[in-house]
This record gives structure tokens, C-alpha cells and sequence, in this order.
């Protein structure tokens, strides 16, 4: 049961900022609620005041141009079928169609997702890779912050509390990346997220790593990219990818700060970073010579 | 509006009728549908969207009626498994269900349908994995989901 709130449903970004900054605390942004209404049955979130954003126009768009602009009330569905999507962050496409379950992905958007900063996000780790950053909207202006500026900790984002997320805009990988999610765990929610990108300069024999991204979801109290990881890998012979990728692997292990839970103890959260961005680069590696591995480990989800 | 509890007044389409319905911006779908309409298929279980047992379809696509407010039906389709059925004719799913022995104690049968449904609208021709894939989410702990995804199937083979 939810307790009786007031439902705004404003058609601007400026309508909805005007209601935030008027109603302050008492108000919540409201998109799917697959996250916000869990709390509020639970009595953890008792606002007298919903703002629902999903018809604020323009929010629901998905733009092309130099980056990737996804509207923050474009559903998880949506981002798995959008021709435009799959042609320029088909990972993206590919991740969306994992997330959750399909009730979750119909109604749950990626606005919400990032805003709400729940630790296990597929998405929030993903957009790591792809130098996201989120457009807020306030009646003072529109600001633009890097994804991992925004995601503060465990639920807490750098929006203000008259602002709302607009958008998020991804900066596609060059062509002939090679990138893999993997995602292992065996309760709803994943355990452990990796995402990684490889990208190569030069042909065949010679061929190096140009620029190779590593981020770590659900292990830290926030997903983050891993650089210690990523220096290890750059500038290594294409040739040598698999080799290295045990230290790197083993770098991002040593750098997460997990804690003991019910996915599991801090000890087994560490080895299964090193498990997993290991196998995780040896896909993305596969996939930047152009093979494509069959990769299947039990209990995991490699997108 | 003195606490929110005004009524709004929604236009929805339930199983092919046409219903006007006053709701509670804060009443969930599944107690409306549960409640004031009698239709007592979809089931309250984990009250998270993790289970399934309350699924229904909205505009053909699979929602937890637990987690989704009543007022965002208005104009919209809403379909629970007391409407899959046409008259006395199950649909092809029911049938096949029944066939393949994929009911036990049935708590999950009514989502297990529903999201049956929505993938076939989705994917006629689902493989195997397509069916799991989808089924994600929908749990069930009588049958170990093989007879489930045999009838799903089984009710795709028969649709083509």
C-alpha cells in the first residue's frame, strides 16, 4: 500500500523545475517508480508530492550527433530496440535487454536509473566507459556534469533538489572497439558489474591498444573506472592482450572497496573482480579482432 | 486535494470492456484490478517486481501490477489472464499449459501466461533461449520452468 501523495504532471522542463523548487522536500521526481514506489510502499520515502516527468516534452527523445543523447524517460525497452542506439552504442542495446526483468525494463527508464544511484546499476557502470555525462535542468539554468560527478555514493547524486536529470549523453567508441559487459550474481540485483573497451591502433601483427577503459559496478559504494587497470593495458601489442589481462585484471581487484552483504563477503567480491575483468577483456579482446568468443559462465550475463 | 486523496477519473479498457473508474492517484493497479473490479488472477507475492506473480498486460507489454500506479492505465489496454480466454475457447497458451502438465499449485500460472503472451506478440518465433530470457523474473517453485517453456513452445509452434 502507498500512502496518498498529490500527482503533478507538468509538460515542460521549466513546469517541473517551478513545481520542485516550490514544493522543495516534499516533492519526488517520479518516471517508471520501479525504484521510487518500492521505497514508498516501504515507507522509507513518505513525499506528499510526485512530480511525474514522463510528459515533459523532449524528454523522451533519443538524438544523434557528435555523442549520443538519450532522454532521461526513454525506458530500458526502448533503449534495447532504438536503430539508433544499436548503430552507434550497440553494447548499450545489448546491456538494456539485461536489465532486470521485462516488467522492470517496459516501464523503467534510464533517467531514473542513473538518478535514483542504486550501487548496482547496469547502466551507471556501462556509461563509465562511454565518458558519459547527465544534463540537469533548474530554474536557474541547465548545467552539465560528468557521470561520475553526478553518482556521489550508495543513492546520492550531485542534483540539487529543484533540478531534474534531462538527459545523458554518451560519446560512442570508435569503430573497431571491442567491448563487453559482463554481469555475475544470483539475486535480482547483480553482484558485480564490468564493463571494458578496447580499442586498437594499427593492423594485424602490429596492432596496439589505443585506449582501453575498465569500470567496476556493485562491489564499491559506487561504480567507477578503474585507471590503474586501463594503464596497464594501454600501449600493449594486441597479441599480448590475453596475457595482460590477468594483471590487469588483478590491479582492479586490489583497487574496489567492497563490504561484506548478502551477495556476498568483501574477500569473495575481490576475487570475483579479478575473475571477471579478466574474462570480460578477453571477450572485449576477441570481439576487437573481429571474432566473436561464445562466452558463457554460470550465473553470469556477458552482453 | 486536502492529503491528496482526490479522485481522478480514468478511462481504461479491461479484457476488451470499456470501464470508468475513480482511483486514487496513490492506488496501485493490482488492487484496483484485485478490489474494485474482482478480477483476482494477478496475485500480490513479493510486492517488489521481482517474481512476476502479479503480472498484467498494459497496451500488449508485461508490468507488475504491484509497483504501477492505477492512474497511468487511462487509455489504455489492460489485459489480466481472466480475458485470455475467448468465451469457452482457452488461448492457445492456456491449452498448451494444460497440456504439457506445466501448472502445479498455479500461484505463477496467471503471470507465467501473461508474459507468455507478450513475448509471442513480441517474437513469434522465440528459440528456447528467447523464452527463457523473457521468463527472467517470473519464478515459479512447484515446476523447475521445464514444462513451462516446453508449453510456451509448444503454443509458438502451434501460432505460426
Amino acid at each position: 500500500m502507498l500512502r496518498p501523495f498529490t500527482l503533478h504532471r507538468p509538460e515542460t522542463a521549466e513546469a517541473a523545475c517551478a513545481l520542485l523548487a516550490r514544493l522543495g522536500e516534499d516533492a519526488a521526481p517520479y518516471a517508471g517508480g520501479t525504484e521510487l514506489l518500492l521505497l514508498m510502499k516501504l515507507g522509507l520515502l513518505r513525499p506528499p508530492h510526485l512530480v511525474d516527468v514522463k510528459r515533459v516534452s523532449g524528454f523522451g527523445d533519443i538524438a544523434d550527433g557528435p555523442r549520443l543523447t538519450i532522454g532521461a524517460t526513454v525506458t530500458h525497452r526502448t533503449l534495447e530496440r532504438s536503430p539508433l542506439v544499436r548503430a552507434r552504442c550497440p553494447l548499450v542495446a545489448s546491456v538494456a535487454r539485461h536489465v532486470a526483468n521485462v516488467r522492470v525494463r517496459n516501464v523503467g527508464t534510464v533517467g531514473g536509473n542513473l538518478a535514483f544511484a542504486d550501487p548496482h546499476s547496469d547502466l551507471a557502470t556501462l556509461f563509465l566507459t562511454l565518458d558519459a555525462t547527465v544534463e540537469l535542468v533548474s530554474p536557474r539554468g541547465r548545467r552539465e556534469l560528468s557521470l561520475a560527478e553526478f553518482v556521489r555514493g550508495p543513492w546520492e547524486t550531485a542534483r540539487r533538489p529543484d533540478e531534474l536529470l534531462a538527459s545523458v549523453r554518451l560519446a560512442p567508441w570508435p569503430v573497431g572497439t571491442g567491448a563487453a559487459y559482463v554481469k555475475f550474481g544470483v539475486h535480482e540485483r547483480p553482484t558485480l558489474g564490468i564493463a571494458v573497451a578496447v580499442s586498437l591502433d594499427g593492423a594485424g601483427g602490429r596492432a596496439r591498444v589505443a585506449d582501453a577503459r575498465v569500470a567496476i559496478g556493485c562491489v564499491s559504494p559506487r561504480p567507477a573506472r578503474v585507471e590503474v587497470a586501463e594503464a596497464r593495458l594501454n600501449g600493449v601489442a594486441a597479441a599480448e592482450l590475453d596475457d595482460v589481462s590477468g594483471a590487469a585484471a588483478d590491479a582492479a581487484a586490489a583497487s574496489v572497496d567492497p563490504a561484506d552483504d548478502l551477495h556476498g563477503s568483501a574477500e569473495y567480491k575481490r576475487e570475483m573482480v579479478a575473475v571477471f575483468v579478466r574474462r570480460a577483456l578477453r571477450v572485449a579482446a576477441a570481439r576487437a579482432r573481429g571474432a566473436e568468443p561464445s562466452a558463457t559462465f554460470p550465473y553470469a550475463v556477458v552482453a | 486535494m486536502a492529503g491528496g486523496q482526490a479522485l481522478e477519473r480514468i478511462r481504461v479498457v479491461v479484457n476488451g470492456s470499456s470501464r470508468e473508474l475513480e482511483v486514487a492517484s496513490h492506488a496501485l493497479l493490482l488492487d484496483v484490478l484485485r478490489d474494485t473490479l474482482d478480477l483476482k488472477g494477478a496475485k500480490r507475492s513479493c510486492d517488489t517486481q521481482v517474481c512476476g506473480a502479479c503480472t498484467v498486460l498494459v497496451d500488449g507489454q508485461a508490468v507488475s501490477a504491484c509497483t504501477y500506479l492505477a492512474v497511468e492505465a487511462d487509455g489504455r489496454a489492460v489485459l489480466t489472464v481472466e480475458g485470455l480466454a475467448d468465451g469457452e475457447s482457452l488461448d492457445p497458451l492456456q491449452r498448451a499449459f494444460l497440456d504439457a502438465g506445466a501448472v502445479q499449485c498455479g500461484f505463477c500460472t496467471s503471470g507465467m501466461l501473461l508474459t507468455a503472451r507478450a513475448l509471442l506478440r513480441d517474437n513469434t518465433a522465440p528459440s528456447r533461449e528467447d523464452v527463457l530470457h523473457y521468463l527472467r523474473g517470473s519464478l515459479c517453485r512447484c515446476t523447475g520452468y521445464r514444462k513451462i517453456v516446453e508449453a510456451i513452445m509448444t503454443a509458438a509452434g502451434g501460432s505460426r
